[in-house]
């Protein structure tokens, strides 16, 4: 890992870093990104909406319910409310990485808060959780961008050609197993895992609710089970025995 | 389905997607936020991403898979035991995907 050099790393270094990072991820995303672009010509959405699908609201969660919505002939308006349900989970992102990234002008926070999406959160979170500030700018833009610029080729090879991914490969399996590579050196002391293993539990648990609000809902009782044993903590530790 | 349907579809949902990205980074100062949550905020990255990663082991198709040796479930279990002893992303892939596809060769999905 570049930060484990003695030379600080330049700008581009940081950049470049933010994309191999990112590499993982799009093992499994380039394939969603297929598919999304297939799926959403099978639901009878012109070519050129679907590419504006993943140019201008740019989450996939998000733009699979829309199509699939379009597809079932929902009324515009509903779609759009739709999608900021699905997407409320980006408050938290952006509450997340705020105290790391106030010190940047606005306009570079206006294109990183543009690029902000569960995989760039997730890289760039775990740089954070290491310690890591330098260039936190240029590490997010590069991971960010190369996630976005695989998003974009991807839906549109799919809308093209279809998805030609063998649903056997099952890629879409890397996701995950990125996210748990990201996610494991954060779970540092028990707040960190009971907030972990409360909100995955509760995930599962609340996966039948509609518009990704159970894992909106998990990640708050993981959130508060974490502040909770934090407290306990605490208060063990504050009050002499 | 009208360009005027298309523009409310993609530009409304740019708008909305793009306004919960930029709350608390441009809109919302974040150091108004209490400082209880604040100091929350440690918390989100550990909730979402097992709140993201557990459904993918343990659903098919949404609901709680029948059978406990579950393709997915191993691959996961044995993939987090590697990234706990060794830390590394590509590695946590490699044996992740592999004992996927042979666990899905060997056991009924």
């Amino acid at each position: 890992m570049s930060s484990d050099h003695l030379v600080a790393p330049t700008r581009a270094g940081t950049f470049a870093e933010g994309v191999r990072d990112q590499l993982p991820i799009l093992l499994g995303v380039i394939p969603f990104g297929l598919i999304f672009g297939a799926l959403a010509v099978s639901q009878g959405i012109p070519g050129w909406a679907a590419q504006g699908l993943s140019l201008f609201v740019f989450a996939g969660s998000a733009q699979f319910v829309a199509a699939g919505m379009v597809g079932a002939g929902a009324p515009a308006l509903v779609i759009v409310f739709t999608i900021l349900v699905v997407n409320l989970r980006h408050l938290l992102y952006s509450a997340s990485l705020a105290p790391s990234l106030r010190h940047l002008p606005s306009r570079w926070r206006v294109v990183l808060a543009w690029l902000l999406t569960d995989e760039a959160f997730a890289t760039t979170s775990a740089r954070l959780n290491r310690g890591i500030q330098l260039h936190a700018d240029w590490y997010m833009l590069g991971t960010g961008l190369a996630l976005w610029s695989s998003w974009q080729v991807s839906t549109a090879v799919g809308v093209l050609l279809g998805a030609q991914v063998p649903a056997g490969w099952s890629l879409d399996f890397a996701l995950p197993l990125t996210f748990m590579a990201l996610v494991a050196p954060s779970l540092v002391d028990r707040p960190a895992i009971g907030a972990a293993a409360s909100a995955g539990v509760c995930a599962v648990l609340l996966a039948w609710l509609p518009f990704k609000l159970g894992l909106v809902l998990a990640s708050l009782i993981g959130i508060a089970v974490g502040v909770g044993l934090e407290r306990i903590r605490q208060t063990a530790v504050g009050v002499p025995s | 389905m009208t360009l005027d349907f298309w523009a409310v579809v993609l530009l409304g949902g740019m708008a909305v997607t793009y306004a919960t990205r930029l709350s608390f980074l441009v809109l919302i100062r974040h150091d108004r936020l209490p400082g209880q949550v604040r100091r929350s905020l440690r918390f989100v990255a550990p909730s979402v991403l097992a709140g993201l990663i557990v459904p993918e082991l343990l659903l098919t198709d949404g609901h709680l898979a029948a059978a406990l040796l579950q393709p997915r479930l191993v691959a996961g279990l044995l993939a987090a035991l590697v990234t706990w002893r060794f830390r590394n992303t590509w590695l946590t892939i490699a044996v992740g995907m592999v004992s996927l596809w042979i666990l899905g060769a060997l056991l009924p999905g």
